[in-house]
């Protein structure tokens, strides 16, 4: 069957996104402190670090970034085929941090409930929050994001890819409906 | 790539690609063990029986630290609290387990080949803790992944196995598994010793412990069963430590930034003069605490994908 | 009573024929070999296309009874026979109680007289309870009806005792079949000793263990003058040393069985128990060397050293499984495989299963000389059969070539010219 393809977002405007998102989360959080990101691997892990570059350019000091795995956390262990484990790299304590989320594409909800497993397990934060590129809806749990950079209604068999060039930086958000 | 074995038998039918799956996979659970709080919820709700036939300290608790750092229930059944004694067979005491729903079964035998056996006749994982004299996967899997840890690969080095090749499973499966992943694997022990055919296996023999640790990256000790002295395989212990005993002096002989590894336990002043037990070359406690890494990377492996509704 | 074989390729190695013959059984002996026979009203069975030869001997057979009838006993043990166109076998003396006294041999020859498919002729004891340390009653047992002494299974280790069995044998002319085995030498191994023990992890039974062994009972029987025979010759060593005995005039003998001719060592990868037999499978140099020992004359026979084992004490980690495999059922195409192979020609296998190993136990079958006993197997040396567990007569199961393809089947076999097999 033909897939077709539309661009959500090009490089622009995800990089317009990204920055707003910066600026809202400041303002919520008035200001940096005990701020820290996470980005859920691999998408959002480089969002992440995108989404730190900026923090830091706008608050001129530097947010500690780390990357969780959430594959040990996953509920589907037995109905797939294994995938391959990442590292989960936070080299900080998370106790009593504010934590900021941050994942590519927001769906049913389980890899944000596995990424919030995760971050429990390595200490009791003051409170997390979500920043997303895309959200397209059809939740499964009770998972709302804070932060959002396109809310985009889905049908279920349609796809979101997000495209990332060799040096992980997002280039543009696809809608592949087959 | 994606790796969904059913049991862990053997390396010997591991490719490097999947070898280094495993191995990657372990790299992430590592991180596990260093947290304040030591679980993961990956495997809750699967139960995995450690089935020893054989003591094993070591190993057994090994592969239970792994099964609870993985939120799965461990159960330990030793050889003598088992019906085996009793005079039950290795496949009733295997299916009368099974009939518990176990989902891994991590077994350690006295007989070679008898996890293959057990895997033929059961529905659920095995994974081999050690057949004998035959294989014993997840120790060389640990041994591979410390040398990947302090030599950054494995391709292109020279690892040195010395002690008794014969009873060894441990250098069966290091053979397959580092000669897989591109190193150069001599062995070396008395006559008596190294069993015949062993080159076939993809090694270099020899029967003098200075000329196999000569430029050697890694140097890997075998513990001397102290009971086979006297018998008909070597004189005494003291005779075996002044020629296949590793000591500084013959350490000097391999390379300046050589490891030196021992599966345990060790025997001071026999195979290993305490000097090299202590100094600061030898990576021997890495191991161990590798081997934790290595067996949760094992069983989650083993537990995913949709194989045990299979068969 | 008159039967009328008709038609077939007759081969008798004994008499030097083979040629298109019928032959006619009168009371259950050979009458007469001759073209076209004519003889009028009688039960005619058509050998068209068909080899017709003598009933096969094999001369090591393990029946099991008395006191193992759970493996096999001696009515299931000669009913595997006859399908395997077995007509005469010898049965070895390792049963519960051994054969090392008249009443269990008289109970083997009157059961199988009366309930057997096969004519059975035991083997004695070499020494009490195959302990080793007294001889047995060899008189009285050869009157009773034992062909040949052996503690097999079990090699006798004391020199001086094998040296007073040869010579006490010889008194009555009875050979003494040895089990040539060093168990110093074997010390606990599972399979033959060479790369492929080593990656199994198996602990090996090296070569030299049957050549030490064997070597010594040649030396024996040439000091002595006693008649041996050296069981299963699995090794280069013990044929070159049968050979050499041989030239040198000592009275010795030997055989081999279809496995060791057959396979190697290779088998047991995959913890094979059907691969685990005493002597182990051995190296390919070793199966080439027992091929051309077969083919040179120096083996005299071939002998299945059928050794049925339950399931239960073939299914279990291989270290601990029984062993040895059962073989009469499969005897007859494993050695006209040889003639397909060009290591034999055809009456030269039929020789090593008929004539001459009837010759070493001195019976007078193997032959289907006019008045000898009509023991006669109907051969299809070209038909196709896939080996069945369900189809074995024997009670065990326990063979490497289940499920392996066989050419060349026994479609008949008369014992004293009754039909005691048949299958198309």
């Amino acid at each position: 069957m033909e897939t077709e393809t539309i661009e959500i977002l090009d490089n622009d405007g995800i990089n317009r996104a990204l920055t707003r998102i910066a600026h809202e989360i400041l303002e919520k959080n008035k200001g940096s402190e005990d701020l820290v990101l996470i980005g859920i691997r691999t998408g959002g892990a480089y969002l992440a670090t995108e989404l730190h570059k900026k923090l830091t350019q706008i608050e001129g000091q530097d947010i500690p970034l780390g990357m969780i795995d959430v594959t040990m956390y996953r509920d589907d262990l037995a109905s797939r085929n294994n995938l391959a484990v990442g590292q989960t790299d936070i080299s900080f304590p998370v106790s009593n941090k504010k934590i900021i989320l941050v994942d590519d594409v927001l769906f049913t909800g389980r890899t944000i409930r596995a990424a919030m497993d995760a971050v429990m397990d390595l200490g009791r934060p003051q409170n997390m929050q979500l920043a997303i590129l895309v959200d397209r809806g059809h939740r499964e749990l009770p998972i709302r994001p804070d932060f959002i950079g396109r809310n985009l209604p889905t049908a279920r068999n349609e796809q979101i890819e997000v495209d990332f060039d060799e040096k992980n930086i997002p280039q543009a958000v696809f809608l592949l409906r087959s | 790539m994606s790796f969904n074995p059913k049991h862990i038998l053997g390396i010997k039918d591991l490719s490097a690609d999947e070898i280094n799956f495993i191995l990657d996979t372990a790299d992430s659970f590592k991180e596990i063990n260093t947290r304040d709080i030591k679980k993961v919820p990956t495997l809750r709700g699967k139960t995995i029986v450690n089935l020893f036939f054989e003591a094993s300290t070591r190993t057994r608790t090994s592969f239970e630290i792994a099964g609870k750092r993985l939120s799965a229930d461990t159960v330990n059944i030793s050889a003598s609290s088992s019906s085996v004694v009793k005079g039950e067979t290795l496949e009733d005491t295997a299916q009368n387990i099974e009939a518990m729903h176990p989902d891994i079964i991590v077994m350690r035998h006295s007989a070679s080949g008898s996890c293959d056996y057990l895997a033929e006749r059961l529905n659920c994982s095995v994974i081999n803790a050690g057949d004998g004299t035959h294989e014993h996967p997840s120790q060389a899997l640990l041994d591979a992944f410390t040398i990947r840890q302090h030599k950054g690969a494995i391709e292109g080095l020279t690892v040195t196995i010395a002690g008794d090749i014969t009873h060894s499973r441990v250098v069966r499966s290091n053979i397959y598994c580092l000669k897989k992943l591109g190193a150069k694997v001599r062995i070396a022990g008395p006559r008596t010793m190294v069993p015949p055919g062993i080159e076939k296996l993809g090694c270099e023999v020899y029967y003098n412990l200075k000329e196999a640790v000569t430029d050697a990256d890694c140097v890997m000790m075998l513990r001397i069963q102290r009971e086979r002295q006297g018998a008909t395989l070597i004189p005494s212990v003291r005779e075996y430590a002044r020629y296949f005993g590793l000591n500084e002096e013959k350490l000097k002989l391999a390379k300046k930034d050589a490891i030196v590894m021992h599966p345990g336990p060790i025997n001071r002043g026999v195979e290993l003069a305490s000097a090299v037990a202590d100094g600061s070359q030898n990576v021997i406690l890495d191991q161990v605490e590798n081997g934790v890494a290595v067996r949760m990377a094992l069983l989650y492996l083993v537990a995913g994908g949709e194989k045990l509704q299979q068969d | 009573m008159k039967i009328l074989v008709k038609s077939g390729r007759v081969i008798d190695p004994a008499n030097k024929i083979d040629e298109k013959l019928d032959i006619l059984i009168v009371d259950g002996k050979i009458a007469e070999l001759a073209a076209n026979i004519d003889a009028g009203d009688c039960e005619v069975i058509n050998a068209a296309g068909l080899l017709v030869t003598p009933g096969l001997v094999d001369i090591h057979v393990h029946l099991r009874d008395p006191g193992q009838e759970y493996k096999e006993d001696i009515i299931s043990g000669t009913r595997a026979a006859a399908a395997g166109g077995v007509t005469s076998i010898a049965c070895m003396p390792n049963t519960s109680p051994v054969n090392d006294n008249l009443a269990v041999t008289k109970y083997i020859i009157s059961k199988a007289r009366e309930q057997g498919s096969a004519n059975v002729f035991p083997i004695g004891c070499v020494t009490k309870g195959m302990k080793g340390e007294i001889l047995s009653e060899m008189g009285e047992l050869q009157e009773g009806g034992c062909v040949g002494f052996s503690d097999d299974g079990l090699p006798i280790k004391d020199g001086e005792m094998m040296r007073r069995a040869l010579e006490y044998a010889a008194t009555f002319d009875a050979p003494i079949f040895t089990h040539a085995e060093d168990l110093s030498l074997v010390a606990g191994g599972a399979m033959n000793e060479g790369s492929v023990s080593t990656e199994l992890g198996l602990k090996g039974i090296p070569w030299v263990a049957e050549d030490a062994a064997t070597a010594r009972e040649i030396m024996l029987a040439e000091f002595t003058g006693g008649r041996l025979h050296v069981c299963h010759v699995s090794t280069k060593g013990s044929v070159e040393l049968v050979r050499q005995a041989k030239a040198r005039g000592v009275r010795v003998t030997c055989e081999a069985t279809p496995h060791h001719f057959m396979l190697t060592d290779e088998a047991v990868r995959g913890y094979n128990t059907n691969a685990k037999m005493n002597p182990p499978l051995r190296s390919q140099v070793d199966v080439d060397a027992v091929r051309a020992g077969l083919a040179d004359g120096t083996i005299d026979a071939i002998a299945t050293d059928h050794a049925p084992h339950h399931r239960d004490e073939k299914n279990v980690e291989f270290a601990i499984a029984m062993n040895g495999i059962i073989g009469l059922e499969t005897l007859l195409p494993l050695s006209l495989k040889l003639v397909g192979e060009k290591v034999l020609s055809l009456t030269q296998a039929i020789a090593l299963t008929t004539c001459r190993p009837a010759d070493i136990l001195g019976i007078d079958r193997g032959t289907l000389s006019v008045g000898a006993v009509a023991d006669i197997v109907l051969i299809n040396p070209n038909k196709e059969w896939t080996v069945k567990a369900e189809e074995l007569q024997s009670k065990s199961k326990n063979s490497p070539w289940i499920g392996a393809t066989m050419k060349g089947l026994a479609v008949k076999t008369l014992l004293a010219g009754k039909v005691v097999h048949s299958r198309d």
